[in-house]
């Protein structure tokens, strides 16, 4: 051994090297350079804390109605929102409703990563019959328009919370499956895998140590983007009334009780809807922005 | 040719039995007995007995699937609880309204996809660019009702320009040609268009680019090939993938108009599925689910004909 | 040199020296044709058709042929990447693959593959001193002995540990990566090394620093290596004996100067002439090759070369020729080295 030390001391140190070569921090590096990524993650995250906040943070009641102060436009004293068609303050009720709204948003698409993830990466691993099997059985539930097939679970499940979010969670399934799935097939003929193989380890140990950190990310961005689609649905689903029941606020449920007032206070009509607008909307440029600091590979 | 379209077409035979599976599986995973929908809820015992019979609920369910796809294939889908009528003529009527209004929005929708995809990719980071990105970007994150809301807010609140509610004056349900029923269409089709108008814009923007980029295009354009020809080539090769994603998308907007047709109260599929939903019309929602599932499979198989028809590179498998 | 590279024990020479250290008879591998449901027996792409090997301890053989003769194929089937239909595989006296045979655990710690794409073949979210490191793990080694072991086998391929060791594969260069998938197959202490391609993606005089790695190693480590390539001269420059194969047969096998020289089999001949010599009095005017390879899907009877062979003759599409030996350790696979053939221009055995 002494000799590899004679020769290491010798060799110059010309590399070294100020910054982390890890992927995940790169990746990290590119996000925080990237300006809109890093606004729509703020605006995320502030959007987040004031709903898990929102009884610290907002004195007013989102439950507590009063006939003699409905439809206040905004900008009203002591109700700068305005007021709900049964006189909720409309601060409380956006601040409150973003729980349930990105609560019923994130859910199917967290728990259906998870299932997802898990059967396409088997799927794409064991390949041959097996894969072939689970996809042609995936590609039933493409044969459904996707706001249809939730719109027909919840409904016949009934109105619900619950239901919603496992009609929603049915129709991500398959689409992550399908994501995990070509993604572990890509990388499972790359010969990497096949020198993990030689190595003698187990299938599990290769997934565990050689696949899962090449396809997650892969998976994780487009769950990003689905979340975008997922809070639409969600709100779209308590919007038919499927979803969250009243009194409870949420943002779509919201936007449908405000229907009627569309010509009386169109302004405070408005407001749930772009509470949705501006959250999918963040979900989607993020997406695009971990995708692309993700394909950089240098 | 023949051969690949038969195979496609046998392809999607299970498919398509699969669909009637869910579909038939539907109304047992609603909570309650489904004889609910039909009885009074103080019929007497032999009453329900006897109705159990009758609508063959006291038989195994392979059973019962089998009787009820024998029967929606003769084109007889129930009786609607809600109104008395039978499901297939009430789906029949609304099927006709959406596909209207799927139809001019996918036409509205794709046109401008197309146009503004294309531009975006031929001058790429430039100020169409960034614009089509930014209009495709907030075409895939708006909450569609929401925004038709916003349009009726605009055109029909605020400057009174268009109608909001309807098909046509009066509440008719009927179409008609005339200029007063095409004002009733104008704010639904422009807010369901927006769905694909994002996806098509930022598939075509991404094609063209791609196929500009590539070495065959560039030595095509050193050796003096006209804008033209070059366009030619681009169309060419954007063409399948466009379609299939058009096709695809056309397929979204018959479920997509749903939550459209509930905010302008269009008589379309959405509309009956919605109260189908609210008044527990089990047959209603199994039959317009099974119609326009079925739409949805014979536009995909469609799409699967045609695309190596236009495509050379898919002519040989 | 005293750099440890045996982080796991060396695994004894059970067969003696004259025990070949592989022995593959008749190994068979044929992918049928169409996954669907609608589209099976449509027949199978014969990739490797019968083929027997022969290894003896701490010599090189060379494997060449044009692309898709089953080259690479064949590597896997003996690495067991993949299931062969058929066929024994003896390794140092223990078959594989079969009841009571060698573990597959086993067969991986003494045989290693190197492949062609070096970035392919490394993990690109590990450091590469992870990467050869993952390896011993899998037997039982303890990380930190691992990296260890892992850190004296780059410096042992030509790579300075410190400046190497935590950087990922797109940080270096292709040669490099190269010298990496090596150190990685010593990490098992292998005896036997199957090298599928592993130099051909380099530059030439990249190539000619890692050939000479290989040797040494050959030597200091008392290995054995299975080298694929397409190119004759690198097969030459590295092998003992070379085995030549066309549409998943061996058709000609021998000492590599007996072969290079003296080839015997029409095909052999097509492709030691389509390789430049610098030597003008080398040059033939034989005509090289031409066409592509028959497909290999369903093969007719008889000899498979037949419809590119510039000597074929009505019998050749009869019989299958068998291998004969045609001078010490020399074999072919063709009725003109058969004076009993039937074919008209067949030459003796022995007769040049």
């Amino acid at each position: 051994m002494s000799d590899i030390l004679a020769q290491t001391t010798t060799v110059p140190a010309l590399d070294l090297k100020p910054r982390s070569n890890n992927y995940w921090i790169g990746v990290l590096r590119r996000i925080s350079r990237d300006r809109l990524t890093v606004i729509c993650a703020t605006v995320l995250l502030a959007l987040i804390l004031i709903a898990l906040l929102a009884p610290w943070l907002i004195p007013a009641d989102p439950y507590k109605t009063s006939m003699i102060r409905r439809l206040l436009p905004v900008g009203s004293p002591g109700h700068f929102l305005g007021t709900d068609e049964l006189g909720r303050d409309m601060i409380a009720r956006l601040a409150y409703g973003g729980r349930m709204s990105l609560l019923i948003g994130v859910m199917p698409v967290l728990i259906a990563f998870v299932i997802g993830s898990a059967v396409g990466i088997f799927a794409g691993f064991a390949g041959g019959r097996i894969n072939m099997a689970i996809m042609r059985l995936l590609d039933v539930f493409y044969a459904f328009p996707s706001v249809l097939l939730a719109v027909a679970i919840s409904g016949a499940l009934g109105q619900g919370t619950t239901n919603s979010v496992l009609a929603l969670t049915l129709i991500f399934i398959p689409q992550l499956t399908r994501i995990a799935e070509s993604a572990t097939t890509q990388v499972r003929t790359l010969e990497y895998v096949d020198a993990a193989r030689m190595s003698g380890a187990s299938s599990l140990t290769i997934i565990r140590v050689h696949i899962l950190g090449n396809v997650l990310g892969p998976i994780f961005v487009y769950a990003t983007g689905l979340v975008s689609v997922s809070m639409i649905l969600a709100s779209g689903l308590s919007f038919l009334g499927l979803g969250v029941k009243p009194p409870e606020p949420e943002w779509g449920l919201m936007l449908n009780t405000l229907r009627s007032a569309i010509y009386l206070n169109p302004l405070v009509a408005a407001l749930p809807g772009a509470m949705i607008f501006i959250t999918s909307m963040c979900f989607n440029l993020m997406a695009d922005g971990i995708r692309s600091a993700m394909e950089v590979n240098e | 040719m023949g051969f690949y379209v038969l195979r496609r077409v046998i392809y999607a035979l299970p498919i398509a039995l699969s669909v009637t599976v869910v579909c038939f599986l539907l109304v047992h995973i609603a909570p309650g007995d489904p004889l609910n929908a039909v009885a009074p809820a103080d019929a007497p015992v032999e009453v329900i007995n006897a109705l159990k019979v009758a609508y063959g609920f006291d038989q195994p369910l392979p059973v019962q699937y089998f009787r009820w796809l024998g029967r929606a294939l003769a084109g007889d889908l129930g009786t609607s609880v809600a109104t008395g009528r039978p499901v297939l003529a009430e789906v029949m009527t609304a099927v006709v309204n959406t596909i209207l209004l799927a139809v001019f929005a996918a036409v509205l929708g794709f046109s401008l996809g197309a146009v503004l995809g294309g531009m975006a990719g031929y001058r790429h980071k430039g100020i169409v660019d960034r614009i089509a990105t930014a209009l495709s970007v907030i075409g895939v994150s708006v909450p569609h009702y929401w925004l038709g809301m916003v349009l009726t807010i605009i055109f029909s609140s605020k400057l009174n320009w268009l109608p909001a509610m309807g098909a046509g004056p009066g509440g008719s349900k009927e179409w008609l040609w005339d200029a007063e029923h095409l004002r009733y269409l104008v704010l639904p089709v422009t807010t369901l268009a927006v769905i694909p108008l994002g996806i098509v814009t930022r598939t075509i923007r991404a094609l063209v680019a791609d196929i500009l980029s590539k070495d065959f295009v560039q030595a095509l354009r050193a050796k003096g090939m006209s804008d033209r020809a070059v366009f030619l080539h681009v169309v060419k090769n954007v063409a399948p993938t466009a379609l299939a994603v058009m096709g695809l998308q056309l397929g979204y907007l018959l479920g997509g108009s749903i939550l459209v047709e509930t905010v302008f109260a269009w008589p379309g599929s959405g509309f009956l599925l919605n109260t189908a939903i609210f008044q527990r019309d089990l047959p209603l929602l199994q039959g317009t689910i099974l119609i326009l599932c079925m739409i949805f499979v014979l536009l995909n198989l469609l799409v699967d004909i045609i695309q190596p028809a236009i495509d050379p590179r898919m002519r040989r498998s | 040199m005293t750099t440890d590279t045996r982080p796991l024990s060396v695994a004894e020479d059970r067969g003696g020296p004259a025990q070949p250290i592989l022995l593959v008879k008749g190994l068979r591998k044929h992918f049928p044709l169409g996954s669907g449901f609608f589209n099976r027996n449509r027949g199978a792409v014969h990739a490797v058709d019968g083929i027997d090997i022969t290894v003896p301890k701490r010599t090189t053989l060379g494997i060449v042929g044009e692309s898709g003769c089953g080259k690479s194929t064949t590597a896997r089937l003996l690495a067991r990447l993949i299931e062969p239909d058929s066929g024994e595989v003896i390794f140092d006296g223990e078959g594989v693959g079969i009841p009571n045979g060698m573990p597959l655990k086993e067969l991986r710690r003494n045989l290693q593959l190197v492949f062609q794409d070096s970035f392919a073949s490394l993990n690109p979210r590990m450091t590469i001193e992870r990467a050869i490191a993952f390896g011993p793990t899998v037997h039982g080694v303890g990380m930190r002995d691992a990296i260890e072991r892992s850190r004296s086998l780059l410096d042992r391929v030509g790579l300075d540990p410190t400046r190497f060791g935590g950087r990922y594969p797109h940080e270096l260069s292709g040669g490099q990566r190269q010298r990496v998938n090596i150190a990685r197959a010593l990490a098992f202490n292998p005896r036997l090394i199957i090298l599928d391609e592993s130099v051909s993606a380099l530059d030439k005089s990249v190539q000619a620093q890692v050939l000479n790695l290989l040797m040494d190693l050959k030597e200091e480590l008392n290995l054995t290596y299975l080298f694929i390539s397409h190119d004759l001269n690198v097969v030459q420059y590295i092998s003992d004996a070379v085995m030549v194969m066309y549409l998943g047969q061996v058709v000609e096998v021998g000492p590599v100067e007996e072969v290079y020289r003296h080839p015997r089999h029409p095909y052999t001949k097509a492709l030691l002439s389509a390789v430049p010599s610098l030597d003008p009095h080398r040059r033939t005017e034989r005509t090289p090759l031409s066409g592509d390879p028959p497909n290999p899907i369903n093969p007719p009877p008889g000899c498979r070369f037949r419809d590119r062979c510039p000597q074929a003759h009505a019998v050749c599409a009869g019989i299958a020729p068998e291998r004969i030996t045609v001078g010490p350790g020399h074999e072919v696979a063709c009725l003109l080295a058969d004076a009993a053939s039937g074919h008209p221009d067949a030459t003796g055995r022995n007769d040049r």
